[in-house]
């Protein structure tokens, strides 16, 4: 299909039921608005791997920022009656990604919808745990959520054999310990079983041998949140909300000096500049737009002439980023390109598990040469130190994406900016200070 | 390559056969190959941490851009293509250590790892030189972590190779990775001791200098200034191989000596810190005497000369003369003083009961269809059962080889996955805590506990009928069924005896230390029904001494009846071998009545108990001072070698006690000029051990008509070394014993594995030079590992079931209690207990109580106790007693032994009061 062709249906899934006034959905509510539906009709109406289809089917791709198709996923881990239990699903709802906060959107605002995911998506992989890994300073969302599970649990959403079902599920809440390798898939194991938040090594991959060495999926919230539209309505239909051949709206964020920073949902392919000028306004009286990062910290920037592309997974890869969490970070004229790259490599370099060499030792050493640049004692070389940095911190050079992720913006920053890196050299101080 | 495929790999374009999937820096440096590397270990495997072993792989010959992988994380397939050279891993290779560089401290000209550090082999090989991180360095504060150990974390280079080895290989719990990024920190969550039996080994294993070894910093020399010769372990009968340095006269410190079928790359803390009783400033260094009289004792020393003339007149006017051989002194000792005093006349130096025990071991081992297996086999058992050993504490280095066998079986699920064992990280994520089967049976629990299935309390009587019951449930002709098993014994049994035979390759271990014989006949009828049933059964003893087995093997009647040859005044002068007999398992009265014989010649390098008992003292040397052979619980003989020549007239009891006999005229004494020479002698005589003189090569030996030089060839100062004392530079000694010499010049290459003086190969400074000495990394030396095995499974062995009578089960009494020895891998070992840093960890003299016992007795944990005849003892409470046992520490220095296991009267609460 033709991208350009495609008209989507503007639906907001997600969001259309969340109340006005910021308050969470309680069940009643969630229930009256068709809530927990889909869950009916997956215990009711289909097998585990009906629900696995319909998701395959859906063309729905992972949120978290690797766009990895959930149906996919889910289709490796072993089924029937010699599989090993027990099993599990864990959403990450870590969210550290400097810049981004849509899943915090959608478990303040909807956490049913969530739990409800999480319960379709279990069956669907026969989990018998299902964790909500969550960011520690989500105090409000551990709060809503928290109630939602004793909510589920006291409507047999949650427990022993579900709605009739003979399906059993427990769920429970559990605290980040607050970093951001905790967001990384494995790290995130590691944490949840009271490890040091470090990757493991895959193979062994988590759908095999994850928490406890058991079946383990991992999918973020607005991934999971998606499942019981999915379900309720169909593959087709989901298809249908996107501009794209993935289907599915998208939470998309922006913030920065834009005069309404937020967060929406709409088409999934909706372009950068619908999403800049006309839901985030544009920027603010009297500033310029100098570049975006398009989905967190971890991508690379966007500028003007990226405007019209799509925000989806294949279109912003193709113009050199990548849509990553879909919030996006816009800089503007007054801000230094050096400060708010130096102050994104700082938040990576602490970040850090310590693990691999080159992040460990190689971030700090970068965010120490744009220190230098920053106030005013960049030498000449640091430019190329830096280039070479980035170069050296390419994927397959280090053990995860950390530190390949945190070069994006610095590399394209070079790239766009580089007038700016080399007259705080010249200059010896930062014109913008 | 044992079966598995070869492929082709390529590497600079050049074709090279390997093991298909094998990784790639293990297959590269197997070739012969330099890469860099700091996280991966050859017994440790790959983690994939540091980066530092990079390579470019390419995906075809068309393929020219290739892309960077971690060769120690990409398997070798056909056809696989990869440069080193390649300037894009080259240039990331370099930034690696780049990076490094930029928290490691330039400290090196004060640093303990100086001059045998692998992060500056591996700088040295990058080329990394020029630093152009400008920013400071971070800092750390360092922790006291004991009398072994010194850290120094500001050197860390994190590449999570210590808490790798602490944790995972060696079941360490006290240290850990702490914090993050740059900041990550390895250490204990506060300062104190390092508990793990094998802390030492951070020393080696650590590429850089955050953990050194604290006792050589106290009379530090660079490697390059140490003079070293192989050696094996003294300190306990597994035959460790190691590498003693000595400087200036006195030892500095011990090394591993990678031996692939021993030690492998590790030892315990007792093997490497026990030396410094070599250093010991009471050392017997010229011969003495002690006379005697109404009102004390006069120590009086010997002109030049005069000592053998006078032993001569002593032994040609004695009524008889008897030898008291010793299991730590070597065969070559043993063998001098047997044709001495003559073969009838020759009393091993211990006990009855470990006499009976040791031919009983010899005669199973030798004669049986079981296969004693080296430590390396141990490793790859998939089903053990431990009878009545606390291996972490007598033979330490096998505990550690059961730790790596519990992952056998668990290696299978990891193979289900298709993850190779060398993917460690990988590997212990699909295995889990899964464990195979390890069963421990022994009265109290033990520090491998934690590594075992499960686990059996009782008498040793109990455990012995545990391993009967076993047997039985193998094969019905065995002994039994055991009568009144308790029902909690019989299902462990019956689950013991299905793990063993489901096995692919059990093993059963049992051991001296418990003087219980039920033991070794118990493992041995395990051992034995297994083969039966078509099993490649392995059968292991714990010896107590490092040459036990040898002591064993050339027979001997035991001490006991030397004093009965002695009441019966068919001799009234002993010769007593390297052997403390009043600090031993004799009974005190007995070992004083044999004392107190009208002449007592003692040969040993130390003063103890005996010698102030002793008319005659000649100065033996240790094993630094001197070559020989010492046969290990495996049965397999070893030659060490004399590291330096010793100071005053110290030289190896064989040469004294052949100075004696060539004095008296013995036919053929005058013959033993060299070890070849007695060593032809004793191998001739003795047919058990007609193996020994191949053990190594001869003294003729010669590489390239050169001998093998003991000293590096940066060796320093040797000119001006003893200038303080005269300027004239002395002739060096002359080894005639051997193909080593005391010297810098000599033969520089690789020395066949036996006469490997140290690892060191260009460019390789630290210990992970042994990878250039052998073909295959991890695997055994060029030319096969040391030492020859004298015992092999008799095919078709017929030996019959032990224990016709089963000892009955052990019953509680309401008075006594029955003290059970409880080892100490510091402390029950009396020549490491001199060492300062070893004195240090000692326990001070206790007795294990039940808590129902304790509470009985009225006697808190602390309470000293007065018990004779061990003195005072300080009550140590252990819930893993069973009913009606007690536990009393092993050869503890100052504690008046009596031989145990033994009854004791329940000890009364003294008045001393608690601590």
């Amino acid at each position: 299909m033709n991208e350009k062709e495609k008209r989507p249906n503007i639906e907001r899934p997600l969001t259309k039921d969340m109340r006005t006034d910021g308050q969470a959905l309680d069940i009643k509510e969630y229930v009256r608005a068709g809530g927990y539906g889909g869950l009916r009709k997956a215990l009711r109406e289909m097998t585990p791997g009906d629900v696995q289809k319909a998701v395959s089917d859906s063309n729905l791709r992972g949120r978290g920022g690797a766009g990895f198709p959930t149906g996919k996923k889910w289709s490796f881990v072993p089924m029937g009656k010699d599989a090993p239990h027990p099993g599990f699903l864990i959403s990450n709802s870590d969210e550290m990604e400097p810049g981004t906060f849509k899943d915090r959107i959608l478990m303040e605002g909807n956490p049913h919808q969530l739990i409800e995911g999480m319960i379709i998506s279990s069956y669907a992989i026969q989990a018998d745990y299902a964790y909500i890994f969550l960011r520690m300073e989500y105090g409000e969302s551990a709060k809503r959520l928290s109630k939602a599970i004793a909510e589920a649990y006291a409507n047999n959403y949650l427990g022993k054999n579900i709605l009739g079902s003979g399906y059993s599920l427990e769920m429970r809440l559990h605290l980040s310990a607050g970093r951001y390798m905790c967001g990384e898939e494995t790290g995130l194991l590691n944490s949840l079983e009271g490890r040091r938040a470090t990757p493991r090594a895959k193979p062994p991959y988590p759908q095999l041998c994850g928490l406890w060495g058991k079946p383990t999926v991992v999918n973020n919230a607005e991934t999971l949140s998606n499942v019981p539209h999915i379900v309720k309505n169909g593959a087709q239909w989901f298809r249908g909300l996107s501009c794209t051949d993935d289907g599915g709206t998208k939470i998309y964020g922006a913030s920065g000096k834009v005069r309404r920073p937020g967060a929406w949902e709409l088409p999934l392919g909706t372009t950068v500049r619908e999403i800049l000028e006309e839901h985030a306004g544009g920027m603010r009286e009297g500033l310029r737009f100098r570049g975006l990062l398009p989905g967190g910290a971890s991508t690379g920037f966007l500028i003007e002439e990226h405007l019209d592309i799509r925000m989806d997974f294949d279109s912003v890869q193709k113009a050199g980023s990548r849509m990553g969490t879909g919030t996006m970070i816009v800089m503007d004229d007054r801000t230094c390109p050096v400060g708010m790259v130096r102050n994104l490599i700082k938040f990576f370099a602490r970040e850090s598990c310590g693990w691999c060499t080159p992040c460990r030792d190689g971030l700090p050493w970068v965010e120490d040469i744009l220190h230098a640049i920053e106030t005013g004692k960049g030498r000449h070389g640091d430019l190329e130190l830096l280039e070479e940095h980035c170069a050296l911190l390419a994927p397959g050079n280090t053990y995860c994406a950390l530190a390949p992720g945190a070069v994006e913006p610095l590399q394209s920053a070079l790239r766009y900016f580089r007038e700016d890196f080399e007259r705080h050299i010249t200059q010896k101080s930062c014109p913008w200070r | 390559m044992d079966g598995k495929k070869t492929v082709t790999i390529y590497v600079e374009g050049k074709p090279h056969q390997v093991e298909e999937g094998k990784n790639l820096l293990d297959a590269c440096l197997s070739l012969g190959y330099d890469i860099p590397y700091f996280c991966w270990h050859p017994a440790m495997h790959s983690v994939g941490a540091c980066r530092q072993c990079a390579v470019k792989q390419f995906r075809d010959e068309k393929d020219t851009r290739g892309r960077i992988v971690m060769s120690c994380m990409t398997p070798a397939a056909d056809g696989t293509r990869i440069s080193i050279n390649d300037p894009e891993a080259v240039k990331f290779r370099a930034s690696v250590i780049e990076w490094l560089m930029t928290n490691h401290p330039h400290d090196c000209p004060v640093c303990d790892e100086g001059g045998e550090c692998h992060l500056q082999d591996m700088t040295v090989m990058t080329g990394h030189s020029y630093r152009r991180f400008r920013s400071r360095k971070r800092t750390h504060r360092n922790q006291y972590l004991g009398p072994f150990v010194n850290h120094e974390m500001n050197r860390c280079i994190a590449c999570y190779r210590c808490v790798r080895f602490y944790n995972d290989y060696a079941g360490g719990r006290d240290f850990g990775v702490f914090g993050a990024h740059n900041y990550v920190y390895f250490g204990r969550y506060k300062d104190g001791v390092l508990e793990n039996e094998f802390s030492g080994n951070l020393v080696e294993v650590c590429p850089t200098g955050v953990f050194t070894d604290k006792t050589l910093k106290r009379h530090y020399t660079r490697k390059w200034d140490l003079q070293t010769a192989p050696s094996i372990c003294v300190h306990c009968g597994l035959g460790c191989n190691t590498i003693p340095g000595e400087r200036y006269g006195t030892l500095r410190r011990i090394r591993n000596r990678y031996n692939g079928e021993i030690n492998g790359y590790f030892i315990c803390d007792r093997g490497r810190y026990g030396y410094e009783f070599i250093n010991n400033e009471n050392r017997f260094r010229f011969p003495v005497r002690l006379e005697r009289h109404g009102d004390g004792e006069k120590t009086g020393t010997f002109g030049s000369g005069e000592v053998i003339p006078h032993i001569k007149s002593i032994l040609q006017r004695a009524r008889g003369v008897i030898g008291i051989g010793s299991p730590r002194a070597s065969l070559e000792a043993n063998f001098a003083l047997r044709r001495l005093v003559g073969k009838e006349r020759f009393y091993q130096g211990t006990s009855a009961g470990e006499a009976r025990i040791m031919a009983d071991i010899v005669n199973i081992l030798g004669n049986g269809p079981a296969r004693t297996p080296s430590l390396r086999e141990t490793e790859s058992c998939d089903a053990v059962f431990v009878l009545g050993e606390d291996l972490t504490n007598t033979a330490p280095r096998m505990a550690l080889a059961l730790r790596q066998s519990v992952m056998q079986q668990p290696a299978r699920l990891a193979a289900g996955m298709k993850i190779p064992r060398w993917d460690d990280k990988g590997f212990r994520e699909a295995v889990q805590n899964n464990k195979g089967p390890l069963y421990i049976a022994h009265p109290h629990g033990t520090k491998l506990d934690d590594a075992a299935a499960a686990v059996f309390r009782g008498a040793p009587e109990d455990i012995a009928r545990l391993g009967f019951a076993v047997a039985n449930l193998l094969d019905d002709n065995a002994p039994g069924p055991v009568k009144d098993l308790p029902g909690e014994a019989s299902s462990l049994a019956e689950e013991i005896a299905r793990a063993l035979e489901n096995a692919e390759k059990p093993l059963v271990i049992s051991g001296a230390s418990l003087k219980t014989p039920a033991l070794i006949h118990a493992a041995a009828n395990i051992a034995f029904a297994l083969v039966k049933k078509g099993k490649p059964a392995c059968l292991s003893y714990a010896a107590p001494e490092c040459n036990s087995m040898g002591l064993s093997l050339m027979g001997g009647a035991p001490m006991e009846d030397a004093l009965k040859t002695v009441q019966a005044g068919e001799a009234d002068t002993v010769i007593i071998l390297e052997n403390d007999i009043l600090a031993g398992q004799m009974a005190p009265d007995q070992a004083e009545a044999l004392l107190s014989a009208r002449n007592v010649i003692l040969i040993d390098h130390l003063p103890g108990r005996t010698s102030s008992m002793a008319g005659i003292i000649l100065p033996a040397s240790t094993f630094a001072e001197g070559s020989g052979t010492f046969i290990n619980s495996e049965g397999r003989a070893q030659r060490f070698y004399k590291v330096f020549d010793p100071s005053g007239d110290i030289q190896e009891s064989w040469r004294w006690l052949r100075d004696i006999m060539v004095d008296m005229a013995y036919p053929g004494a005058s013959g033993w000029l060299t070890l070849d020479d007695i060593v032809s002698s004793l191998s001739a005589e003795i047919p058990g051990l007609r193996a020994v003189a191949n053990a190594a090569p001869p003294e003729g030996f010669r590489m390239a008509g050169m001998k093998i030089p003991r000293q590096p060839h940066r060796y320093s100062g040797r000119t001006s070394m003893n200038a303080a004392l005269n300027v004239h530079e002395p002739k060096p000694a002359e080894d005639h014993d051997s193909p080593l010499t005391f010297s810098m010049e000599g033969y520089a290459g690789q020395p066949p594995s036996p006469l490997i003086p140290r690892f060191w190969a260009p460019a390789w400074n630290s210990a992970q030079a042994v990878n250039k000495f052998q073909p295959e990394v991890n695997g055994p030396l060029r030319g096969g590992d040391p030492g020859v095995r004298l015992f092999e499974p008799k095919e078709n062995a017929l030996m019959d079931y032990f224990g016709k009578e089963i000892p009955q089960a052990f019953t509680p009494e309401k008075e006594r209690l029955f003290a059970v020895p409880v080892y100490h891998i510091f402390g029950s070992e009396p020549l490491s207990s001199l060492s300062p840093a070893i004195a240090g960890r000692i326990p001070a003299p206790y007795i294990a109580l039940r808590p129902e016992d304790a509470e009985k007795m009225r006697v808190p944990e602390g309470h000293v106790i007065e018990l004779p005849p061990f003195g005072s003892l300080s009550v140590r409470i252990d819930g893993s007693l069973p009913e009606g046992l007690a536990g009393i520490p092993y050869g503890l220095p100052g504690l008046k032994d009596m031989e145990l296991p033994a009854w004791i009267n329940s000890p009364a609460a003294a008045k001393k009061g608690g601590q």
